[in-house]
């Protein structure tokens, strides 16, 4: 018990205890206070989570809860610019692609070293790329969503992985130098060299912890002592602690980092509902939590709240599924579908201030979006007069949403669900409601098993390329929209491969003209996601992208 | 025959008879002479005209969006003319959907407790009836029944459906009161297998079948209907927990009350509370007013009270 | 005595097994057959099979009950879907909370209840017992989420109390046992304590209405049945005093219906546990279970009802057993 106690690094209480003088109560909340020297003393900081983080390996994840954690422990090698889509260095100063884009240079930041004490060089950064490529067994390869997505294929493609490798190889000229080989040019990069999968890791550690050890038992995969236990990064914060039963992550300043923090500790605390963080933000227990119910905003900022505003990044589409009811693949039925949703309302009256209508499926910051497509002002006549031309007055349609999440996109979709819904009603369509949880069962119905007629998705941009929106959504054929269009796949496939500027921005407004004439869902609105914090909180900036770094944040 | 077994029935009929009323008759108007019996007759009386007459009585299409052009994230218009309680978060009439609500509570209140009765008294009837091994093999699956805390029993039933509905909620809620039903029932009937009636109809040779249909079942009947009406007000109660636990129907526009406080109690307490206390008032006024019934009932007629 | 703990102690067997056959028929009749479901939809046909072969669902029935009843016995129920935590670890790295939280709206409970209820029948038809009727009726009619919901939004700030959480964020104590008050005691963490304490009131409130308010309104009808008894009348007319004949008699007689009402009623506490900690965000197995149902997490529900009404069912042999021991009577029944 003695031992117990002395492990505790707070012992004011203990002391006042035991009848101690004041002076030693003093001294110890000095102690206290000592301890993060080095940096300025930004004070603690707690973020409400919406849920338990994955684990700490931002390699084998793909979901926003992960990532906010791992972005503050990691560096990637290019990053972007605060409150911003556009690149700016981060280890890497600088980056040079070849003419052909098959090989990438990258000039690294010279002495930083990982929070364990061991270089981050060139030879470092080169591990990292051979060990996603050569990452071994089934259940590994099968997390690494973003590694699948941008570098198609490993050394040895197990399980469901089947793309040629993008990758070649990656050679450490000198500590600084870092060169990456690839198979082909791709349009993704640079830009996707600041996605947080691709962080840069201290090979040390993964090797100490067996970092690739991935086991999967059904549908749970255990990671390795590494991921859950011992990530080493560069970054602002180092890992302390992740505590199940109390349900808070604890990171720790990490001094050696080439962008130290100023705050001492930075806790998530998880709590998975929204009404919950609310109360607790209220209440000083959390500083801040992301995706606030836009009804709270006024109420918030009464309170003193900051509601930072991220710029739209998103789109919020309603999906349409041509291999589930016959109806579906007759154009006038989708494009009645188009008329008969009150769009501009429900973006008035459910979604925060700085919503727009979409118009089509990439937001307007983004190079390739033009004004000039066929639009589909709210008209019911029109849409019913379309049924009926379509032969389609008595369509029932099974119209998916998902439970238990709230996403940048779509901050309520059971509210969603409603609007749609009853609009649809009302041009004569019988809805037949299914609701499912996000994880357990809905994007896997709607995006691997195309269970449904209609369904509510939406995408929040990893970066800045049109490519990441239409061509995710439809650049092949998939079990989420079920038809097969190959004049729009080429279309898509050519506008990825056009070099990059107004070459490419032209080819993406065509294929969005194409895309909105086609109409294979029907975009809904650009809602803009916020983040809350406390007033006491300063120096955080909201990133379009989800990318906040707490490195800037102090609280008072 | 009949007009002798009638006679014997039991002794409460006996004293009944003796007093020249029927007992059902006495109790009535033992029950029209307590406050407690009329509030309660009078709130259950009120809920199921509004329930079943809701389409007549909604002032308004409660599935109509009137005033959705004024709703903002954070702005729920309030009463108004036309509108005395207000709209909801789509701009629908709060009113007439509160009344579409009473509706749905009726339906899934009463058939959850039906279903419960039925399957209840089914186990219940055939364990009293044979007694024997019969009777200890389903006592012992009631036991097990009613070892499940009532809110788990409902939810294990109600997440074996891939696709919840109002149905299984139905199902779900009534499996809470099965235990109970076949308990209550099979007391009763042990304790009439050897009433002087039923042995005497067992004498003059009446089937078993006869006897259990004609002469025990209904005698049994009254404490039945009483934990029926008590029942319905838990099954109010444990409907709405289940739609709040995500576990309801999924269709989310729905005029359900449970529902309804579950979503306003959730997110709209600083906008607009009373999207909230209505349907809470509505849930425990009605709750109240089915146990208040319930209790008055069983105090009415439990021979004991008599004076 | 002990013959009589003993055949109590026996009788809960067969109640055991026959649940345990109930939750094997559950588990057997979940949507997609329970490879699916403890797999979640991802699972490939291989992975499937796999499980299958590990339940040895290609065994005979009887087989396979007795596989899940060694599984269920050595704690085996799996791996939660959603934290990917073995569902055993996590039932016990929750479960003090939730015996700190029930523990505590059980005491709320009892020491408003009887006292209420004990008042209410003494002053029968009064002020007081109306006032106790009528909040004990309302006190089962309202929907504990709701009840929560309101707590926090209209008493947790003028009160000065954590709306939410079982602990302070960041909050620096030491977890032996994580029964987070025990464990502040050991310590001598006392700010720790006084945090948990704090977390626990409105929580244990919210849980405590519908257990109060059936404890009151038997309390008040057993002492009431009991000063109607004949041996009340002969001690009052033997001229013993009142207060003495309330102590000896009334209140010692007039609580054993009481004791078996605390036991039933730890039923309706792990039910409301669910929804006030899931109001509540207090880390219990109500959280965990509510969680487990929004995300369809099979394995964890499966250990959680289980486990639930296995609880339940010792819980009320022990208050069976106690009975026993206050009065001589049940013995001998």
């Amino acid at each position: 018990m003695q031992q117990l106690r002395l492990t505790r690094t707070r012992r004011v209480a203990l002391i006042g205890l035991a009848g101690a003088l004041a002076v030693s109560l003093s001294a110890c909340a000095e102690s206290k206070r000592e301890e993060g020297a080095g940096g300025g003393s930004g004070g603690t900081m707690i973020f409400g989570a919406a849920g338990n983080p994955k684990l700490f390996d931002p390699a084998f994840n793909d979901e926003g809860e992960t990532f906010r954690i791992t972005r503050q422990i990691f560096d990637t090698l290019i990053q972007n610019k605060p409150g911003t889509a556009d690149l700016e260095p981060s280890l890497a100063e600088k980056w040079e692609p070849s003419n052909d884009g098959k090989t990438w240079t990258f000039t690294l930041k010279s002495g930083v070293k990982f929070s364990d004490g061991t270089p981050m060089d060139a030879t470092a950064v080169c591990f990292n790329f051979d060990r996603w490529y050569n990452m071994k067994g089934a259940a590994a390869q099968s997390q690494m969503i973003y590694y699948g997505d941008v570098f198609e294929g490993f050394a040895k493609n197990e399980g469901d992985a089947g793309g040629q490798p993008v990758y070649k190889s990656c050679e450490a000229k000198d500590p600084t130098t870092a060169v990456l080989n690839l198979n082909k040019a791709k349009g993704a990069f640079p830009a996707a060299f600041t996605l947080p999968s691709f962080a840069i890791q201290s090979p040390a550690a993964i090797k100490q912890y067996n970092g690739d050890t991935v086991t999967q038992s059904g549908d749970s995969f255990t990671y390795s002592e590494y991921a859950n236990k011992h990530p080493v990064g560069t970054g602002p914060f180092k890992f302390e602690s992740w505590d199940q039963a109390k349900g808070e992550i604890t990171l720790v300043r990490n001094d050696s980092s080439p962008t130290p923090a100023k705050l001492d500790k930075l806790i998530f605390k998880v709590i998975p509902d929204e009404n919950a963080r609310k109360q607790a933000l209220k209440a000083g227990d959390i500083h801040g939590y992301d995706y606030p119910n836009p009804a709270d905003y006024g109420l918030l900022r009464n309170d003193g709240e900051q509601v930072l505003i991220r710029p739209s990044f998103n789109v919020l589409y309603l999906g349409i599924n041509q291999s589930g009811n016959p109806k579906l693949k007759d154009v006038r039925v989708r494009q009645a579908l188009a008329y008969g949703i009150n769009r501009e309302q429900f973006v008035k009256s459910k979604l925060a201030e700085g919503s727009e209508v979409a118009t089509e499926f990439v937001p307007k910051v983004i190079s390739g979006y033009t004004d000039d497509v066929t639009k589909y002002p709210y008209d019911v006549d029109k849409a019913k007069q379309l049924l009926q031309e379509a032969g389609a007055q008595n369509l029932t349609l099974k119209f998916y949403y998902p439970t238990e999440v709230s996403r940048p996109y779509m901050p309520n979709p059971a509210d969603t669900f409603t609007a749609i819904s009853e609009d649809l009603k009302k041009i004569g369509i019988t809805i037949e409601a299914h609701a499912e949880p996000w994880n357990g069962g809905y994007k896997d119905d709607v995006q691997k098993f195309g269970k449904q007629d209609l369904h509510l998705l939406g995408w929040t941009g990893d970066y800045n390329d049109a490519g990441n929106f239409v061509g995710t959504f439809f650049g092949r054929e998939k079990k989420e929209f079920g038809f097969n269009n190959p004049e729009l796949f080429q279309a898509l496939a050519a506008a990825d491969a056009s070099p990059a500027g107004d070459a490419h921005a032209k080819a993406y407004q065509e294929v969005n003209k194409k895309i909105m004439d086609f109409l294979p869902a029907v975009p809904i609105a650009y809602p803009t996601p916020a983040i809350v914090v406390g007033p006491k909180v300063k120096g955080l900036v909201a990133s379009p992208l989800t990318d906040e770094r707490f490195n800037t944040v102090t609280v008072s | 025959m009949n007009t002798l077994l009638n006679k014997k029935k039991e002794p409460i009929d006996k004293l009944a008879a003796a007093s020249g009323r029927s007992l059902g008759g006495e109790a009535f108007r033992r029950m029209l002479r307590s406050p407690v019996a009329i509030t309660g007759g009078v709130i259950t009386g009120l809920f199921l005209i509004i329930a079943i007459f809701a389409p007549l009585l909604e002032p308004k299409d409660p599935d109509v969006h009137y005033l959705g052009d004024q709703i903002r994230p954070n702005f729920i218009p309030g009463a108004q003319s036309g509108f005395p309680l207000g709209v909801d978060d789509f701009g629908r009439d709060f009113l007439s959907r509160l009344i579409a609500g009473a509706q749905q509570t009726l339906i899934v209140g009463v058939l959850a407790t039906l279903v419960g009765v039925l399957i209840g008294v089914i186990i219940g009837g055939l364990a009293g009836a044979f007694g024997g091994w019969v009777d200890t093999v389903l006592m012992r699956l009631v036991d097990v029944m009613l070892s499940f805390p009532s809110l788990l029993l409902a939810i294990s039933i109600a997440a074996l459906f891939a696709k919840p509905s109002q149905w299984t909620v139905i199902l779900a809620v009534s499996m809470i009161g099965v235990p109970i039903f076949a308990r209550l029932l099979r007391g009763s009937m042990l304790s009439q297998r050897d009433a002087d009636h039923v042995l005497a109809a067992t004498s003059l040779g009446v089937k078993r079948g006869t006897i259990v249909f004609r002469h025990m079942l209904p005698n049994s009947l009254g404490p039945v209907i009483v934990q029926a009406t008590l029942t319905l007000a838990t099954s109010i109660l444990e409907a709405a927990a289940l739609s709040f636990l995500g576990l309801g129907d999924p269709d989310p526009s729905r005029a359900e009350w449970g529902l309804m406080l579950g979503k306003a109690s959730h997110q709209f307490l600083d906008v607009r509370p009373e999207l909230a206390y209505y349907p809470a008032i509505a849930i425990i006024v009605v709750a109240l007013g089915f146990t208040l019934l319930g209790e008055s009932l069983r105090e009415a007629l439990d021979p004991k009270n008599r004076r | 005595m002990l013959r009589f703990i003993v055949r109590r102690l026996l009788q809960a067997i067969p109640t055991l097994f026959i649940l345990s056959i109930l939750v094997f028929a559950w588990l057997r009749s979940l949507p997609g057959g329970p490879a699916t479901a403890l797999l979640g939809d991802k699972a490939t046909p291989e992975k499937i099979a796999d499980l299958n072969r590990v339940l040895g669902l290609d065994q005979p029935i009887f087989l396979q009950y007795f596989k899940f009843l060694g599984r269920a016995l050595t704690g085996d129920f799996g791996n939660s879907l959603v934290s990917t935590q073995p569902v055993m670890g996590e039932i016990v790295t929750f479960l003090p909370a939730t015996i700190e939280l029930g523990v505590s709206a059980m005491i709320i409970a009892v020491v408003v209840g009887i006292p209420a209820g004990y008042l209410s029948a003494r002053y029968r038809g009064g002020v007081v017992d109306n006032g106790v009727i009528v909040l004990s009726l309302i006190g089962v009619a309202v929907p504990v989420f709701f009840l929560g919901y309101m707590m926090q939004d209209v008493l947790a700030a003028p009160l000065g109390l954590p709306s939410q959480g079982r602990q302070a964020a960041g909050l620096d104590a030491t977890a032996i046992t994580n029964f987070a008050i025990l464990d502040g005691i050991m310590t001598s963490e006392w700010d720790a304590v006084w945090d948990a304490i704090r977390h626990l009131i409105l929580p244990a409130f919210a849980l405590a209405t519908i257990p109060l308010a059936v404890i009151t309104r038997i309390t008040r009808a057993s002492v009431l049945d009991v000063l109607n008894e004949d041996f009340i009348r002969t001690a009052n007319s033997k001229g013993l005093t009142q207060p003495v004949v309330r102590r000896r008699h009334v209140l010692r007689n007039g609580l054993l219906p009481v004791v078996t009402t605390i036991g039933l009623q730890t039923g309706a506490l792990l039910g409301g546990a669910v929804l006030t900690e899931r109001v509540f965000n207090f880390r219990g197995l109500g959280f965990l279970l509510a969680e487990g149902i929004e995300r369809r997490d099979y394995p964890r529900l499966q250990a959680l009802l289980l486990f639930g009404a296995v609880v339940y069912v010792l819980v009320n042999m022990l208050v069976d057993i106690s009975y026993g021991i206050i009065d001589p009577r049940v013995r001998v029944r």
